[in-house]
């Protein structure tokens, strides 16, 4: 792991991928390591509003490289599959749509971090090889609950915004109510499966 | 008691101290951007700290009150009158009930703070009163028409300020985690070079036009956490300081970050002014 100071609030550690970056991030959040933010991402694990980052240091140096076991079933989102974009990763896969259904409904996803907007959460568990290229010009605007495909990533919109990513199918699952408590429905950490509708 | 708006200017917003410790669900902080001056706001009036107040860009805000109450004026330094009479800026004034209050265009600066006895009391969402302007979390923007609950006021407006006021000066800057995507010296050329404001600055963050700095890898990282403040530097090579509502995540990398105590300087500055950097 490197560290790197972001200022004198902050460190970046680099974890190399976004596994890492999770079982970081849940064994920090666990650990109460005096930081007000810890953001897990594709390779890094930012904590900022750190109050002592020496202290911080020492923490870190001793993380085992596991997340926490903490286990929990998975959220079940139930989708429909009728995405603009589903011939298109049937042709990608070579495969047909109920071959595209069948791979993401038989693969186990957990999210990794949220970006994008609140709530949007990059779920990590397809393999490398069956990454999806993103479109070449976002669409102005994909529905709220649109489930899309994009590199090794899966995600959910959880409000309706442009987006760039290769839309699947849709759920009409609340992926974001601020007024819950948990307003996210797919915080990281969450493990996922899809279902057909 | 509320506040009816009659006009809000061309943009109001409800801020307090923002809504930290959610960026690992995609939530920016907000908050006020000028953070000194709303606080001087509360204090001139009482409040407590972290009472709500109202962020105005660039004057034009126009209210009543329903009840007479104490109010604030602080940050860009706008005419403010009530009933027509002019009132002082930095000063608790004293708005009578149906009075009607107008904060002007400021003269320099851009945001000005108005704070009430008691504080705003709109409905806060997710622990914070602040409305995120990048993704909307939080109260809508202020709009004509609409009615701002207050709250029962705690202190007692004070005459006197006594702490100075922050003097403006070069952004003091922090080396940043992403040096090696810059050449060597870059960080000294930021801190060589004065910068002119980019007019599409926002409360997301404030755009450098310059010499572009040199970059020694094209492309993106891989998304990571962002702190505020960072100086994010895109491909074009013209510096972004991540302000109050910025993206928790980006892929620009980071030269350096900016002291905290200097941001209020970023929510001031006009399009075209003159920015220089030092280092901390």
């Amino acid at each position: 792991m490197q560290l790197r100071p972001v200022g004198p609030h902050a460190l970046l550690a680099e974890v190399g991928d976004a596994r890492s970056a999770l079982a970081l991030a849940l064994w920090a959040r666990m650990a109460g390591l005096g930081a007000v933010e810890v953001v897990p991402a594709a390779e890094t694990v930012l904590f900022d509003g750190v109050d002592d980052p020496d202290r911080l240091r020492e923490s870190l140096a001793g993380w085992s490289g596991e997340a926490p076991g903490v286990s929990r079933d998975p959220v079940q989102v139930p989708v429909t599959y009728d995405g603009d974009d589903l011939a298109f990763v049937a042709e990608l896969w070579g495969t047909d749509v109920a071959g595209v259904v069948a791979r993401h409904t038989a693969t186990g996803f957990v999210s990794s971090f949220c970006g994008f907007a609140p709530g949007f959460a990059y779920l990590a568990g397809l393999d490398e090889a069956w990454a999806v290229p993103r479109l070449d010009t976002p669409r102005p605007r994909v529905p709220a609950g649109a489930v899309a495909l994009a590199g090794p990533w899966c995600g959910v919109y959880p409000t309706a915004s442009p987006g760039g990513w290769r839309v699947i199918g849709r759920t009409d699952l609340t992926l974001w109510d601020a007024s819950r408590p948990d307003p996210a429905l797919l915080a990281p950490g969450t493990p996922v499966r899809f279902v057909p509708a | 008691m509320s506040l009816h708006v009659l006009r809000p200017g061309p943009l109001t917003t409800v801020q307090d101290r923002g809504r930290p410790g959610l960026a690992h669900l995609g939530v920016p902080r907000a908050g006020p951007l000028d953070r000194p001056a709303a606080d001087l706001a509360n204090r001139l009036l009482g409040n407590d700290p972290a009472a709500a107040v109202l962020e105005v860009t660039l004057g034009g805000l126009e209210l009543t009150s329903d009840r007479a109450v104490w109010v604030a004026v602080t940050g860009a330094a706008a005419p403010l009158s009530i009933d027509d009479t002019v009132r002082r800026h930095a000063h608790a004034e004293w708005l009578p009930a149906g009075g009607t209050l107008r904060v002007g265009t400021p003269t320099s600066g851009v945001r000005s703070y108005l704070a009430v006895a008691g504080g705003l009391d709109v409905a806060p969402v997710l622990g914070s009163r602040s409305t995120d302007t990048l993704a909307w979390v939080g109260p809508p923007r202020v709009v004509a028409g609409a009615e701002l609950a207050v709250g029962g006021s705690a202190g007692r407006p004070t005459p006197h300020d006594t702490p100075r006021p922050p003097v403006p000066g070069p952004l003091r800057v922090h080396p940043g985690p992403r040096a090696d995507w810059f050449a060597a010296g870059a960080l000294d050329t930021l801190c060589a070079t004065t910068y002119a404001v980019g007019a599409a600055s926002n409360r997301i963050g404030l755009r450098l036009e310059g010499p572009p700095l040199e970059r020694l890898r094209a492309g993106e990282l891989a998304s990571e956490g962002m702190v505020l403040g960072a100086v994010q530097v895109p491909p074009d090579g013209r510096p972004v300081v991540l302000l109050a509502d910025h993206p928790p995540t980006g892929g620009y990398p980071v030269l350096a970050v900016v002291e905290a105590a200097d941001l209020w300087q970023c929510g001031q500055l006009r399009p075209g002014e003159a920015v220089r950097f030092t280092r901390a």
